[in-house]
């Protein structure tokens, strides 16, 4: 219909149909890439979250348990042989803690429910498995008889690694994060909000002030895992920290942190209208007083949701940390900066090489702790941003 | 002497104590950048006494651990490279386009949702990217290759690559959108004016004009790509391999210097301190590779004007 009306138009350029085509084409291109990374970012979340949401819950049996003197010296007495196989051994293991915390329970036998072997976990769960055909018929039949059941996994909220895979829990790592990020914080944020209000209130245009400028630039583009090589040459071997500690990868972390706290800060100062600074020192006020009582407080909002933002950046770093030795096996919640301890992305790093295929799951499960966690950082960036967002 | 003399001179002093703590501050962004580049450089002359500092640069055997160890870095290079190009190839293309069509297409409602988005995307943490490549995308890759009739490994140069660009595409396009749209609108409503179409001034006007941002927006890619760590190590292989096929599996520099840090290894070994030679050479490009980006960058702004990059 338009094709017939142009051939009359004596200013019909027969060129133009194919120009809007291709000027078409160009636009599904760029749709089509912006497509793709939202389908990629679909199929990813959908990808970890079908991969973890199964290592929420986990097997557990319904079976007598005798707990007397034999069972109390080999906890593998405690139970019939034929379940030995397909029970846990991080539980059976537990046995003399359950009669110490409960000295009834000598030389009596319950019938409870009991935390299966990860092998039986992942078979009733439909994965790769590895067990004896004489065990996968007695799992069978008492799933059968309604002996098997799935549970919430606490586990997983309340222990720390562990070389059995359905004993191994996120809790000590989520711990070394948070002692870890602790450092991070207290050493980044006063430093970086410091830096800011000298190079935003008080230097001079000087090349001494550029200098730090391009240093902060460059300090933010510079790959994370050679903060790590840092960390160890100065923390660990110069002035003799601890390895693997919380103090010596917070600081690493800290170090890291350091350029967004700063130009974020910056940021929110330069926001400040100086009219504000005008008044205060048109009321005789010093630069100091006029900055700390008037532009800092004005400008905290935005300095807080940049630190956030650094904040959730650090809590996903493993490079620079596992040069520094954070990828250690640790059972025990750190009781301190100093001891040894591992974070949330390293304890994920450690568990994706693990061959049994439970810690697959878990795996995912602890990314989606992790990611929840970011996302509500994020999100508490983005509402005080909002909140307390002054249009001048 | 008047009470409000005594004052004012305690306040002048604590005033000098304040803005002396506030240099001080500053000055540790200068400590951190000379420390990374000293304790590296120190450290790596230390494996340059040992080792040939030639063989290094254009040796092609690297084995450390062993007796008779040989420390020539270009299969790590040549690694790290095809990897690189595998990511910028998936990440520039894909993150442009997003970019144009955030700038140029999109309402600006549509574009307040979209970019959240992408920036969703710079949120993940490499570990999580490392894990996926490793665990979903490495798979698929092998049995798409045996599909056609190729042969691919599980930790193939392609799957992390592809991951590594996805994980840019934000760099890229973020940046990108930004310069895009500080082209100025006269330059558009110019081309439109004379007849062109909307692709045409795009592709023709908008995107040189842009193209200096472009340009360093891909470096800064780049330098990522470079030192991204963690996909590498979870989803790459770790033997030095010489090839050219992104579906053999290959080594990068980032995936050498954690594996010579994490083994049993003295500190004063060629084997440990080979990792901060390597460091040396990421530091040294990175940090070129920034200063590029940086002052193009500066140049785009100087000639439209803009202060928001």
């Amino acid at each position: 219909m338009i094709k017939r009306k142009n051939k009359q138009n004596p200013f019909y350029d027969p060129s133009l149909d194919k120009r809007h085509t291709s000027a078409k084409r160009f636009k599904r291109f760029t749709l089509a890439s912006l497509i793709f990374s939202i389908a990629f970012l679909a199929f990813f979340l959908i990808d970890i979250v079908g991969k973890g949401t199964p290592a929420f819950k986990v097997t557990y049996m319904h079976v007598d348990v005798t707990y007397n003197k034999k069972s109390i010296e080999d906890s593998r007495f405690a139970v019939e042989k034929k379940y030995r196989k397909v029970i846990s051994r991080s539980w059976l293991r537990d046995l003399p803690k359950q009669v110490e915390a409960n000295p009834k329970l000598m030389n009596t036998t319950q019938t409870m429910w009991v935390l299966a072997d990860d092998q039986v976990d992942q078979y009733l769960k439909g994965h790769h498995y590895k067990l004896k055909r004489k065990d996968k018929s007695l799992v069978d039949d008492m799933k059968a008889q309604g002996r098997i059941d799935t549970k919430f996994n606490s586990i997983f909220f309340l222990h720390g690694d562990s070389k059995i895979p359905e004993n191994a829990g996120f809790f000590s790592a989520m711990i070394g994060s948070i002692l870890t990020l602790m450092i991070t914080m207290i050493v980044a944020f006063p430093l970086g909000v410091m830096t800011a209000i000298y190079l935003e209130e008080f230097s001079e245009d000087n090349k001494f002030t550029r200098f730090i400028e391009v240093n902060i630039n460059n300090l933010a583009a510079i790959p994370s895992i050679l903060f790590g090589l840092l960390g160890l040459a100065i923390f660990i071997n110069l002035f003799g920290m601890p390895r693997s500690s919380p103090l010596v990868g917070g600081l690493t972390l800290a170090l890291m942190t350091l350029p967004i706290i700063i130009v974020s800060s910056r940021a929110a100062l330069r926001a400040v209208p100086d009219s504000i600074r005008q008044a205060g020192y048109g009321l005789g006020l010093t630069k100091i007083q006029v900055t700390k009582d008037h532009v800092l407080p004005l400008a905290f909002p935005g300095v807080l949701t940049g630190s956030i933002i650094g904040l959730a950046q650090a809590m996903g770093e493993t490079a620079p940390l596992i040069i520094i030795g954070m990828i250690a096996f640790i059972p025990d919640a750190p009781g301190s900066i100093m001891d040894a301890a591992t974070v949330m992305p390293a304890q994920l790093f450690t568990w994706a090489g693990m061959p049994e295929r439970m810690y697959i799951e878990k795996t995912a499960a602890g990314i989606i702790v992790l990611l929840s966690i970011l996302i509500s950082l994020n999100a508490i960036a983005i509402y005080l941003r909002k909140k307390f967002e002054v249009k001048w | 002497m008047s009470t409000f003399e005594t004052r004012n001179k305690k306040r002048e002093l604590s005033e000098k104590l304040i803005k002396a703590a506030l240099i001080i501050a500053s000055t540790i962004s200068i400590l951190t950048t000379f420390g990374i580049l000293f304790s590296i450089l120190f450290e790596a002359i230390e494996f340059f006494q040992m080792r040939s500092f030639w063989y290094f640069i254009t040796g092609m055997e690297w084995s450390p651990g062993v007796e008779g160890s040989k420390f020539g870095a270009v299969p790590i290079f040549a690694g790290t490279f095809v990897i690189t190009i595998i990511a910028l190839l998936v990440a520039i293309p894909i993150g442009l386009g997003s970019a144009i069509y955030m700038s140029e297409y999109a309402s600006s409602r549509t574009r307040d949702y979209i970019k959240p988005i992408l920036e969703v995307l710079a949120g993940i943490p490499t570990v999580v990217y490392g894990f996926f490549a490793a665990i979903t995308v490495a798979p698929m890759i092998v049995k798409a290759a045996d599909f056609v009739g190729l042969e691919a490994t599980f930790n193939s140069a392609l799957a992390s690559g592809v991951v590594m660009g996805i994980m840019i595409i934000p760099v890229i396009s973020s940046l990108s959108d930004d310069v895009i749209r500080s082209v100025p609108d006269s330059q558009r409503k110019a081309a439109l004016g004379l007849g062109l179409t909307h692709g045409e001034t795009i592709r023709d006007i908008v995107i040189p004009s842009a193209l200096p941002g472009i340009i360093s927006a891909s470096l800064l890619g780049l330098s990522k790509a470079l030192g991204e760590t963690m996909i590498v190590v979870m989803a790459a292989g770790l033997r030095p391999n010489l090839s050219w096929n992104p579906l053999e599996d290959m080594t990068t520099v980032t995936v050498t210097i954690v594996n010579s840090l994490v083994g049993d290894f003295e500190f004063n070994s060629p084997e440990t301190l080979s990792a901060f030679a390597l460091g040396l050479v990421l530091f040294v490009v990175t940090l070129i590779l920034n200063i590029i980006s940086l002052s193009l960058i500066r140049k785009f702004k100087e000639k439209y004007k803009v202060n928001t990059l």
